[in-house]
């Protein structure tokens, strides 16, 4: 029995302090990001370097902000992603529906359909969609960032969306039809209300992908006025070039909607990864 | 039926014009010397004969293979280990999740230019971190041999959604199974081997699918933190076909390229599927 409770006590000291090393070699970066944020000039290139800079130059996010528009690439991020997160959220409800609950003849090929989209890499298409975009005069707006967002919302969302629906009871919709509701009505007040869960996933999954999206706005947006945070981010480097405390403040301010989304609503963020991995 | 179509309808209209005419404008640039001012002109397969004796062409595959080889392996074993360490019915475990799982959610710019400064050759945190060893560390991201190498380290950080992914899947097997194998007398390594990694194959088969999709596709870090330098060493594919096609306006050379990826990644896909057939355990149902 003691040897038994031994090996069990070796084990779990084993398992923190492996956790421990990993963890610290995870957390290390951000730690050394939010130090870098706070030193004074005088201490950014100091050997040995001060963790702990004193005085912490809280100031430095001030400066950073003042130092490029940044209020004006928030809004524009803000706009973005809060329109193209709505547009792939409700459109790939919608769509769903349509898979889930309803029988039509087709539909398992059209479905087969969506999921093959998955197969072609955003490459292939991002070339004639600019030519698409340049031709209509929509180069250097917001909107090629946002527009597609409202059709079908992304084969991946329309896939969460399916596979959540088909474990709600078909005795809902059929209840449902018999008292004379139509579809519409059927989708809109008893199967979106029931599916919280997956709206926070796929809302989670845009937001990340809309919020940090690097190669759209550098792609589509030209003029400063349009810029989006991350590549407002990218001309502060070009800009700053050295100073990396500045550089740092910026990157965290951009950073900080992530973070507490994360946060608060950790349990979605896992659920959500899980689902992607279980739902091969 | 009519109703159903209309339910559909927004992404019929999307894979019309956001898919389906892109695929085939694709498919014709391809075949085309085109600048987006001019019309395109029909050069026939001569992207693709050209493409064959580019050295760039040639480089960026080979940088992203390197890139794909040492970075997905590395990352499907350690997230495997943590998840593993994880999934010990510990106190705190749920702390030790969330710091794992942070750095995966955060990405992109922001991300790129912290890792920038970190393998700053002078002042950054890795050869500060080296040298309390004594060791002078390497250049870095200003070093052919070493820029390659510090891409994949910092591709590590990131992890921590596919950790999660694990720990899920490992939260999926049975409990009866490992009573069971304890019944049949299976120690640690026996109850890993022939319970963990069979009832986990099919989440580390589709993680190693969309992690090599994902790094095939890597573009922002060398963007950002080299610009694909120094030598070429970080020139990848993805950057590459953006440089050709969005700063020298070469879009049927670069839409060629598009079709090359493309093929590579089915290709590459298609050989995993049938590798798995041997090594994947699906439970019937």
């Amino acid at each position: 029995m003691r040897s038994l409770k031994a090996a069990r006590t070796s084990y779990a000291v084993t398992v923190y302090v492996l956790l421990t090393i990993g963890s610290l070699a995870f957390l290390f970066p951000l730690v050394w990001m939010l130090s870098t944020a706070l030193k004074p000039d005088s201490q950014l290139f100091a050997y040995p370097p001060q963790w702990l800079p004193r005085p912490p130059m809280w100031g430095n996010f001030k400066a950073a902000i003042e130092y490029f528009p940044f209020w004006a690439y928030f809004r524009n991020s803000t706009i973005v992603t809060v329109l193209a997160v709505f547009g792939q959220v409700f459109s790939a409800a919608i769509v769903a529906y349509g898979f889930a609950k309803l029988r039509w003849p087709g539909r398992e090929v059209v479905f087969f359909l969506v999921l093959a989209t998955l197969m072609i890499p955003s490459q292939v298409t991002m070339i004639p969609q600019f030519v698409i975009f340049t031709r209509i005069g929509w180069v250097d707006t917001l909107l090629p960032l946002i527009v597609p967002s409202f059709f079908g919302g992304g084969a991946f969302n329309v896939f969460l969306f399916r596979q959540y629906y088909r474990t709600i009871p078909r005795e809902y919709n059929d209840a449902a039809r018999i008292d004379g509701a139509s579809h519409w009505r059927i989708f809109w007040q008893i199967i979106l209300p029931q599916s919280k869960p997956v709206i926070a996933t796929a809302s989670i999954f845009a937001f990340l992908w809309t919020w940090n999206d690097f190669m759209g706005p550098v792609i589509y947006l030209h003029s400063p006025k349009n810029f989006t945070l991350p590549i407002g981010l990218r001309a502060f480097q070009q800009q700053t070039g050295t100073e990396w405390d500045l550089l740092m403040a910026a990157s965290l301010i951009v950073m900080i909607p992530v973070i507490l989304l994360f946060f608060f609503l950790q349990r979605y963020f896992v659920q959500g990864m899980a689902m992607s991995g279980l739902n091969r | 039926m009519y109703t159903a179509w209309l339910f559909i309808l927004p992404w019929v209209l999307g894979f019309l014009f956001f898919l389906a005419l892109p695929i085939a404008l694709s498919v014709y640039y391809s075949f085309t010397s085109f600048n987006v001012f001019q019309p395109p002109r029909w050069i026939g397969t001569a992207n693709f004969r050209a493409l064959s004796t580019d050295p760039l062409f040639w480089k960026a595959l080979y940088n992203t293979a390197y890139y794909t080889f040492i970075s997905v392996p590395l990352m499907m074993a350690i997230s495997l280990g943590v998840a593993l360490l994880l999934n010990s019915k510990l106190r705190g475990m749920r702390i030790f999740r969330t710091i794992f799982f942070l750095p995966s959610v955060l990405s992109g710019v922001g991300v790129a230019l912290l890792w920038l400064w970190i393998f700053n050759p002078d002042y950054g945190l890795i050869n500060l971190l080296l040298s309390y060893f004594g060791i002078e560390g390497p250049l870095w991201l200003y070093s052919p041999q070493w820029a390659k190498p510090a891409m994949i380290i910092m591709s590590l950080w990131g992890l921590g959604g596919v950790m999660v992914i694990n720990l899920a899947g490992l939260q999926s097997v049975p409990e009866q199974l490992y009573e069971a194998a304890r019944v049949d007398g299976a120690n640690n390594w026996a109850q890993f081997r022939y319970v963990t990694l069979p009832m986990l194959s099919p989440t580390l088969f589709f993680n190693f699918i969309t992690l090599t999709i994902g790094s095939f596709q890597v573009f922002t870090q060398a963007y950002i933190m080299t610009g694909g330098g120094p030598v070429h060493a970080t020139l990848f594919y993805v950057l590459y076909l953006f440089q050709t096609a969005f700063e020298n306006l070469r879009m049927g050379y670069a839409s060629a390229m598009a079709w090359i990826l493309f093929f590579v990644i089915v290709g590459v896909s298609l050989f995993q599927l049938a590798v798995s057939r041997r090594l994947v355990y699906y439970e019937e149902s």
